[in-house]
């Protein structure tokens, strides 16, 4: 979230798209019950299902599943068409007047420097235009027909509410009814807030699902906003803890790019790494790369680290290519893995395409789950009759299955999705002889660090060398690695302003960010979290929540990441005069000599608004991108495609190019293309989806929420359901090109069935909760259904919509 | 007055509610008042996080004992913490039944192997588990290390055995993992955040 879950209090209107908060964060929900209650806000929802967010909305919108960036791609036309954005903003705080290169084109439904054989782009003619001095050239008027505020028109010029209902079959005027309740927030002083969650993310086209509404909520001035932003609902507990430490393998911990073979030096990685400023007297914060990474290095290798050996450079392993879970699995299937561990993970539940998961997982030579509960996955191999049919004496893999403790038996920290880092307290001991995942980790690397000292390896170095400073190696302490996380001096720190001034003392917690250096002085395992731990002790476990802001900042409850700041780009809150648009909700403003006010000014304190400093400072250009000429692979501008399983004969956006049918740059395995469904054998779009009673693939196992939900079904409509005979309690069997699954018909009025491209679409929604291990009736793992096949930027698996057909069983 | 909490409810079932009764110039016993403090008197309050959704909301976790040494703590009740700024004490249904998540039949008690080829699990010590998964990954590790790639540059990586790290694990339990993984030079790792 760019915002947090109490600032929701503070929006006009809340957009619940892509999520259905009500059942899957009802807690964070009663916020928007209050910005309803104490606001009078609206609350607009749009969403296949008639959800219980729908419920309480104020207006709801149907929507096939799988046709969101139409949809909000007509949004874009509608406020562009009838002037409704916030002028001020739009020009200062985007990059609306950037001049893009003449070769830039879309056509036919593909981008300018598409090959076809790669499903790749060259993104060399989506570039900014730039001067002799290295900086955008810029056309204020916004009248050029190469600056984005054009382009952008011109794009979305053909997202007109006739093909926006064509496409997505939500009535037309349903549409045009939600497009002037959101165009109302374009005034300075009113906000709207989206909440989105797995709805938006799990397409081949995720990615640009939510940069098509952060475009939205730019052209409105909403960013930076009390009750505006971008908002990620998201997961567990702890699932934007677990992404900023960044276990995965593109990034280093607080989203540190990993080295990759092109980057063959330790100065090459960082030039690549290091950007300039692309305007006049930007922040340009990422400059700062060096001192992040060397941090890092030093918190990792410790003492080995030098500036002779580049800080260990070579001891970090070098990318060749995509290891995102799909990739993985593609590589176990194809043989190419021999070891995997599964760190509180089922992914035989989770990942896509049960059957290929599960031949993958045969072919391993060992397979290490840890986890609290009896997973299906470390079970992969057992016969569960129609559940999980399978032949234990001909799967080889040696499976361990190690216990772990849960929350309730560790102290540690979480972090909400409003990146607030919350400690917390174990209550008891584990069952049995369930140790911490910190003790997992720690006998294990133990045990490789004596075998390596032993008996030598291959390259033992880093085994040897990385730096374990815990009192007890076999079970480093929350604290201790709470403490390197945040990091410490290693030689005094002093002011670059003043040398004499030491900022910290060698030894001492740092108190943020900017006091890290590249020079090997400082050591922090992840730069966005350092001021968590301070020379004040633990941050995160402050408990005060008095709110003096009378906007829920709570600035003394735990800690935000980065630098306790609750709002990101609050610069963005006040006009160009550094004064809140919107004084009854200011979040911070200029003083006339420094920022400040309800938050942590997300600038430089002492940046006087005349030297017109950006709020996007993670931009080298200081504003926010509108167009993007990098890090989309699949286009600068968000483009409607349809799911890779559609039900229609091609993309009604583009009926004559076959390329353009769906997202052109996504990741196609060779193998999966021939499993994904045609519309004439599995005519129904199926939808995943979560139920208020339960949790993922875990609450199954807890008897309260087992009662409440026992046995699995399937929701459709009561047209779908009078076609095909079915009447609600039916058994119906749901096939996709991938397996088959058993359950009970649900019908509903909740499903409606859409005129879509002159025709009927039903839907198919499927809750996802059951498995073969668990205290509720056994159910089909959801799964078995879904296609192998990731959104082009973040591989996150299109779960969201593909093919089926049903019948009674 | 003196009147039993079973006589008390027969009079409010009556009709009378308490605040008239009150009014009336009497009330119950302490033995009222004490239903819900009876069941947590004599147990240790511990702040912590719900687990489930991102909301991470504030729980209050009740155990018996006092957690000194010897005494084992079991966890007998959780509710909503009211201090937390963003549940304000509430918790939904999921939350509401993680009593039952923590103490469920299915919780995995000792470490365990299943052969290959086996049908059944085979219960060991972790010492052996750990030094068996330790032996594995070293000569997995040993045999396909690649130290550098076919035009000679560097790149110390390790790409056959693969970890997936979880999104309930701490930020502490993260960071190492995270930590140990690049170590050894593992670049085939992703998380349950990326779904």
């Amino acid at each position: 979230m760019t915002n947090h879950w109490v600032d929701i209090k503070n929006a006009d209107l809340v957009l619940v798209m892509g999520g259905n908060a009500a059942e899957a964060h009802p807690c964070g929900f009663k916020w928007v019950v209050e910005a309803k209650a104490s606001r009078k806000a609206k609350l607009v929802v749009v969403d296949p299902r008639f959800t219980r967010s729908a419920a309480v909305s104020d207006f709801y919108a149907p929507i096939r599943a799988g046709s969101d960036i139409a949809f909000l791609g007509g949004v874009i036309h509608y406020l562009l068409a009838n002037d409704k954005i916030h002028h001020e903003y739009v020009k200062a705080f985007t990059n609306a007047a950037f001049l893009i290169n003449d070769g830039f084109q879309f056509e036919n439904g593909l981008f300018s420097g598409y090959d076809a054989a790669k499903r790749k782009y060259d993104n060399a003619t989506w570039q900014y235009q730039i001067d002799g001095q290295g900086f955008v050239k810029i056309d204020e008027t916004l009248q050029s027909p190469n600056c984005v505020f054009q382009i952008m028109k011109r794009h979305y010029a053909r997202y007109t509410p006739e093909v926006v209902s064509q496409v997505t079959g939500t009535p037309r005027a349903d549409f045009l009814k939600i497009c002037e309740m959101i165009a109302e927030t374009a005034a300075p002083n009113r906000t709207m807030t989206i909440c989105y969650a797995l709805g938006w993310t799990q397409h081949t086209v995720g990615s640009q699902n939510i940069r098509t509404m952060a475009m939205i909520q730019l052209l409105l001035g909403n960013l930076g906003m009390a009750g505006g932003g971008i908002n990620a609902l998201r997961g567990h507990a702890n699932v934007q803890g677990i992404t900023d430490q960044c276990l995965y393998s593109e990034v280093l911990p607080g989203y540190l790019s990993a080295p990759a073979d092109a980057d063959k030096t330790r100065e090459e990685y960082l030039a690549k790494r290091t950007p300039k400023p692309l305007r006049p007297n930007q922040m340009n914060f990422p400059q700062n790369f060096p001192k992040w990474h060397t941090s890092l290095m030093k918190a990792w290798y410790g003492s080995a680290a030098k500036v002779e050996n580049g800080f260990c450079y070579d001891w970090l392993p070098k990318k060749d290519a995509a290891y995102d879970v799909l990739a993985l699995f593609e590589r176990m299937h194809q043989g190419k893995m021999n070891g995997f561990v599964c760190q509180g993970f089922n992914p035989l539940a989770s990942v896509s395409h049960k059957a290929k998961v599960s031949a993958g997982l045969a072919k391993l030579k060992f397979l290490v789950v840890i986890d609290p509960l009896a997973t299906e996955t470390a079970e992969f191999w057992k016969d569960y009759g129609e559940f999980n049919p399978a032949d234990p004496a001909a799967i080889q893999t040696e499976v361990f299955r190690l216990p772990s403790t849960c929350f309730a038996e560790q102290d540690g920290s979480f972090t909400n999705s409003g990146r607030v880092i919350q400690w917390h307290w174990k209550a008891a001991d584990g069952p049995g002889e369930a140790r911490s995942d910190l003790d997992i980790i720690g006998g294990l690397f133990a045990r490789l660090r004596a075998l390596y000292a032993q008996d030598g390896g291959a390259f033992p170095d880093p085994v040897l060398g990385l730096a374990w400073p815990y009192r007890i190696p076999r079970q480093p302490h929350p604290e201790e690695v709470a403490m390197e996380i945040n990091g410490k001096a290693l030689a005094d720190v002093t002011d670059p302003k003043d040398p004499t001034k030491v900022l910290a003392k060698a030894g001492e917690q740092l108190a943020g960010f900017a006091q890290l250096r590249d020079d090997g002085s400082t050591a922090s395992g992840n730069w966005i979290y350092c001021g968590m731990w301070s020379q004040a002790g633990n941050l995160t476990a402050r408990r005060d929540p008095a709110d003096l802001t009378g906007l829920g900042q709570t600035l003394n409850w735990g800690f935000a990441w980065p630098a306790n700041r609750r709002i990101l780009y609050n610069r963005a809150s006040c006009d160009l005069a550094g004064k809140p648009w919107d004084p009854s909700r200011a979040v911070i403003k200029w003083d006339g000599a420094k920022w400040g006010g309800n938050d942590i000014p997300d600038m430089r304190p002492d940046a006087r608004p005349e030297e017109g400093v950006m709020p996007f400072i993670m931009n080298p250009e200081g504003v926010a991108r509108l167009f993007a000429p990098e890090r989309m692979v699949d286009g600068p501008l968000p483009e409607h495609y349809e799911p890779f399983e559609t039900p229609l004969d091609g993309n009604p956006m583009h009926p004559n190019n076959p390329k353009a049918v769906s997202n052109p740059a996504a990741r196609v395995y060779p193998g999966d293309l021939e499993t994904f469904a045609k519309a004439k054998e599995f005519p129904y779009v199926a939808t995943t989806y979560r139920l208020v009673e339960h949790f993922h693939f875990w609450t199954k196992h807890s008897l309260l929420n087992a009662i409440t939900q026992p046995q699995q079904f399937v929701e459709i409509g009561e047209e779908l359901a009078r076609e095909k005979g079915i009447a609600n309690g039916d058994r119906v069997r749901v096939r996709s090109t991938r397996g088959q699954i058993v359950a009970v018909a649900v019908v509903t009025k909740r499903l409606r069935t859409l005129e879509v491209d002159g025709r009927k679409i039903h839907t198919v929604g499927m809750p996802i909760h059951w498995g073969f291990r668990g205290v509720t009736h056994p159910g089909y793992i959801t799964n078995t259904l879904t296609p192998f096949v990731g959104d082009a930027n973040s591989q996150t698996p299109e779960f969201k919509a593909f093919l089926v057909n049903i019948e009674k069983a | 007055m003196n009147v039993t909490r079973r006589q008390f409810l027969k009079v409010t079932a009556a009709g009378l509610g308490s605040s008239s009764l009150a009014m009336l110039g009497f009330s119950p016993q302490p033995t009222l008042a004490e239903i819900r403090n009876f069941k947590l008197a004599r147990t240790t309050e511990t702040r912590n996080t719900c687990p489930y959704c991102s909301v991470s909301c504030g729980v209050l976790i009740y155990s018996l004992g006092d957690k000194s040494k010897n005494a084992r703590a079991e966890i007998v009740h959780i509710e909503g913490d009211p201090d937390n700024p963003v549940n304000r004490g509430t918790l939904c249904p999921k939350g509401a039944g993680l009593l039952d998540m923590i103490h469920s039949a299915n919780r995995l008690k000792h470490p365990e192997v299943r052969e290959p080829g086996a049908s059944e699990w085979k219960r060991i010590t972790w010492d052996e588990a750990l030094d068996r998964i330790a032996r594995h990954m070293k000569a997995d590790r040993d045999a396909q290390f690649i130290k550098t790639n076919a035009d000679g540059v560097t790149v110390n990586r390790w790409n056959t055995t693969g970890f997936l790290a979880s999104s309930a694990a701490s930020n502490e339990a993260g960071y190492l993992t995270h930590k140990v993984l690049r170590g050894l030079g593992v670049v085939t790792l992703d998380t349950q955040a990326r779904i």
